[in-house]
């Protein structure tokens, strides 16, 4: 029987404050197996290390259980110290008494001491069926996907091709930018957001590393860290890459006007169009689903003007596959929609506006070359009013969480605004200022100080339509009176959510988000730029509201582990797999239900007789276990998973 | 019925979505009874039905089995499989003579650590209710 020793962490008081972990290790004291279990106060440390190794050689332990955290936080650690004193790493496994058991029960500490001794009794149950493993070697594809190509997928392709490596740059708009590119200044610094991102846009359609893929989209994502397969759509552009010389002709001719995405629809575009002059590609693409020309009978002017032949009708979608270890999601972030903030006046009235629409009206680029106009009819407004959270922290009506770069932006747009228009007055109203980041609360100061913006703490009552006016009732909560102010344009700061589309898209690829749809990371603190998922990283605001600065941070994070994933020879992948034994007599029953087809049927003579039975491809099987629920005889396990260490773990559980 | 009646329920909880629950569950602090005993297993979808089974006859009085939501499972369709197998365990119940009740099946994720917390008194309360189950050690 295998000598097994038991080591009960304290925890400081995580554990030992509710658990009385002293009789924990008496009540085990002789149950079969044990040959030595002892408290420490801090397991984790050097010297509870220590403690484990020296123990593991003096007693000559065969295998070890950890009483502690959660596996997900240490059982690496303990693995390894297994390892270091010459046992095969899966000769250790840990009993969660903390997350499972002293953290939830603090109000019953005799049970939880009693749960605890059950949860260590089913974990040396466990190791008592556990063989020894070793990991299986894969090698590694050296080329990431980067899924987004705003500024957050930008900085990662680039830091990951600086790093050496090929990257395939996936967007599935017409050019790369995202939302970054329709800024018009940024805050606290001002400087101007196209001016700083273009060169970064060119510099990634020009670095020889990567691989620009705009119009495409992500299908399928199949494989395992090291070793996906991608499955890309390439939507048709209808226009050649390479042969539009960008010559206009095309435009000048088009008769389809639809509203501009770039501009927020405050401006038009033709139906064969080049999202704005900096676009990269720099290529025209035609919007199958406006243009007319798609029946050449119908119309087709485009093609008649075209001096280089570059417009292709027949142009049809491309599904195709790529290899690549790594993949990093920077999906990035659309507005609320405004129709669900009619109590503001969204989408009922023309000057009532979102913040991307004011920075395309603030934008040097943009449809009124960065005069301040308001939509309606084009005059400039001398009283502005924005509402802050207007859906963020309003867990009744919209959005609990704050989204974070509101309280910057609105300073910003307020502060710009009285750049443009001496003589107009800002209105601001919130619930708080936040201004945590460098700069920021000095930036803040600024627009209130120096740009006089009127600040107004209090939430927004009523928008209502008077005349020409929009007028916004509140109630200023410092002073406790009303406030009413008959505004020319109202700019609403709406939550960030993620992307349309991402939903679907993060349930093709299964990878977990939180209940708002922002992709989960790892670990809150210490893994912020890697998803659950092996070989996934996050960048940007899909994995969260976040500003320029902490995308791009959060961009070289992401590409740092891509390189440091790249920079191993191979990778080591988890052994516990499954595994094929005499019991299998070939009914197929497992066949199917593989998720990655890892089992097939043989067929071999034995005594002149043929015989079936299945076979396990380990390079394929995840060891997710569906073959071993679904046999009738245990012929098939995967290794360390069996259904007799199973039911000895129930037995432990049950047993007082 | 016996006031001090503890329930032991053992619980199958996938190692992607509710095992993070219950780790999150812990983390956040919520507090539930001690009744519910989780094992760890790679996916729902290798929860065989003779897990349950014999669970069960083993003296549990309530077994829960616990993934990721449908489709959501970290090795595609896992499961899908585990729903289909649900319906084949309860007629297995059936004819063990186990109510029904005392097994269910429920999709908890990640993100859902309050749901964890709340399933678990929820179960620990209903089994309560029903007693100790027929093959309930002395």
């Amino acid at each position: 029987m295998k000598r097994i020793g038991v080591f009960v962490c304290h925890c400081g008081i995580n554990i030992a404050g509710t658990v009385d972990v002293k009789k924990v290790v008496e009540t085990l004291k002789g149950y079969s197996g044990i040959v030595h279990a002892e408290d420490y106060m801090f397991v984790c440390s050097e010297p509870g290390q220590a403690l484990i190794r020296d123990t593991i050689k003096q007693k000559q332990l065969d295998a070890i259980v950890v009483a502690a955290c959660s596996p997900s936080l240490h059982e690496a650690t303990f693995r390894r110290v297994a390892q270091d004193a010459g046992l095969n790493p899966y000769q250790c496994e840990m009993a969660n008494i903390r997350e499972q058991c002293s953290w939830v029960h603090q109000a019953d500490k005799e049970g939880a001491t009693q749960k605890a001794v059950r949860i260590v009794r089913s974990l040396v149950e466990a190791v008592r069926y556990n063989e020894d493993l070793e990991p299986i070697t894969v090698p590694v594809t050296r080329r990431a996907v980067v899924v987004g190509a705003g500024i957050a997928g930008i900085k990662a392709a680039l830091d990951i091709a600086d790093a050496g490596h090929e990257v395939l740059l996936i967007e599935r708009n017409p050019s790369i930018g995202g939302r970054m590119i329709q800024l018009s200044e940024t805050f606290p610094t001002l400087d101007c957001s196209q001016c700083i991102l273009t060169p970064k846009m060119v510099a990634a359609s020009r670095h020889p590393k990567i691989k620009i893929l705009t119009y495409h989209e992500v299908v399928e994502i199949s494989g395992f860290v090291g070793n996906f397969k991608v499955k890309l759509l390439k939507k048709p552009r209808y226009v050649k890459e390479g042969t539009c010389n960008l010559c206009n002709k095309c435009i000048e001719v088009c008769p389809v006007v639809v509203p501009s995405e770039f501009d927020m629809g405050l401006a038009w575009r033709k139906a064969i169009y080049l999202p704005f002059p900096q676009a990269v590609p720099s290529v025209f693409t035609l919007d199958e689903k406006s243009c007319l020309g798609l029946d050449p009978i119908r119309c087709g002017k485009c093609a008649e003007v075209c001096t280089p032949k570059a417009i292709d009708f027949d142009m049809g979608p491309e599904v195709f596959e790529v290899e690549a270890g790594a993949v990093v999601v920077a999906t990035g972030f659309d507005l609320y929609p405004m129709s669900k903030l009619g109590e503001y006046g969204g989408e009922k009235y023309e000057d009532v506006i979102n913040g991307l629409e004011f920075e395309r009206i603030l934008s040097a680029s943009g449809p009124t070359g960065g005069q301040v106009r308001r939509p309606s009819d084009g005059r400039v407004p001398k009283d502005v009013v924005f509402i802050q959270c207007a859906g963020s922290r309003d867990p009744e009506n919209h959005m609990p969480y704050c989204s974070k770069i509101c309280c910057m932006y609105t300073a910003k747009h307020a502060m710009l605004y009285k750049h443009r228009v001496h003589d107009g007055n800002a209105h601001v109203f919130y619930i708080d200022v936040r201004t945590g980041g460098k700069d920021f609360e000095e930036f803040y100061q600024r627009a209130v100080e120096e740009d006089r913006v009127n600040y107004i703490r209090g939430k927004v009552s009523k928008v209502f339509k008077q005349g020409d006016k929009i007028v916004v009732w509140g109630v200023d909560t410092l002073s406790g009176k009303k406030v009413e102010v008959k505004a020319d344009l109202v700019v609403l700061a709406l939550p960030l959510v993620p992307s349309a589309g991402t939903e679907e898209l993060f349930r093709k690829l299964r990878l977990s988000t939180n209940k708002h749809g922002f992709i989960q990371e790892a670990h809150p603190k210490l893994r912020p730029v890697e998803h659950p998922n092996s070989g996934f990283y996050l960048a940007g605001v899909a994995q969260g509201p976040k500003d320029i600065p902490e995308a791009v941070a959060q961009a070289s994070g992401a590409a740092g582990k891509v390189g440091a994933l790249f920079s191993a020879a191979e990778l080591l992948r988890e052994p516990t797999t499954a595994e094929v034994n005499d019991l299998c007599d070939g009914c197929a029953f497992c066949v199917d239900p593989c998720p990655v087809q890892a089992v097939t049927l043989v067929e071999y003579a034995r005594d002149g007789e043929m015989k079936k039975k299945v076979e396990v491809n380990q390079a394929l099987c995840l060891g997710c276990g569906v073959c071993m629920a679904t046999c009738p005889k245990k012929g098939i396990a995967v290794r360390n998973f069996t259904a007799d260490r199973f039911l000895s773990m129930v037995d432990a559980m049950l047993t007082d | 019925m016996e006031e001090d009646f503890t329930p032991r329920i053992v619980a199958f909880c996938c190692n992607w979505c509710t095992s993070a629950a219950a780790d999150a569950a812990g983390t956040a602090r919520m507090q539930y009874p001690t009744n519910v005993h989780i094992i760890r297993v790679m996916c729902s979808g290798m929860v065989h039905p003779g897990f349950v089974t014999e669970a069960f006859l083993r003296g549990a009085d309530g077994v829960l089995v616990c993934g990721c939501h449908i489709g959501d499972c970290h090795y595609r369709d896992g499961n899908v499989k585990t729903e289909a197998r649900a319906e084949a365990i309860t007629l297995m119940l059936d004819d063990l003579g186990i109510e029904r009740e005392r097994f269910r099946l429920e999709w908890i994720s990640a993100a859902e650590s309050a749901k964890f917390g709340e399933f678990a008194k929820e179960m620990t309360d209903k089994i309560k209710a029903l007693g100790p189950s027929l093959f309930r050690r002395a």
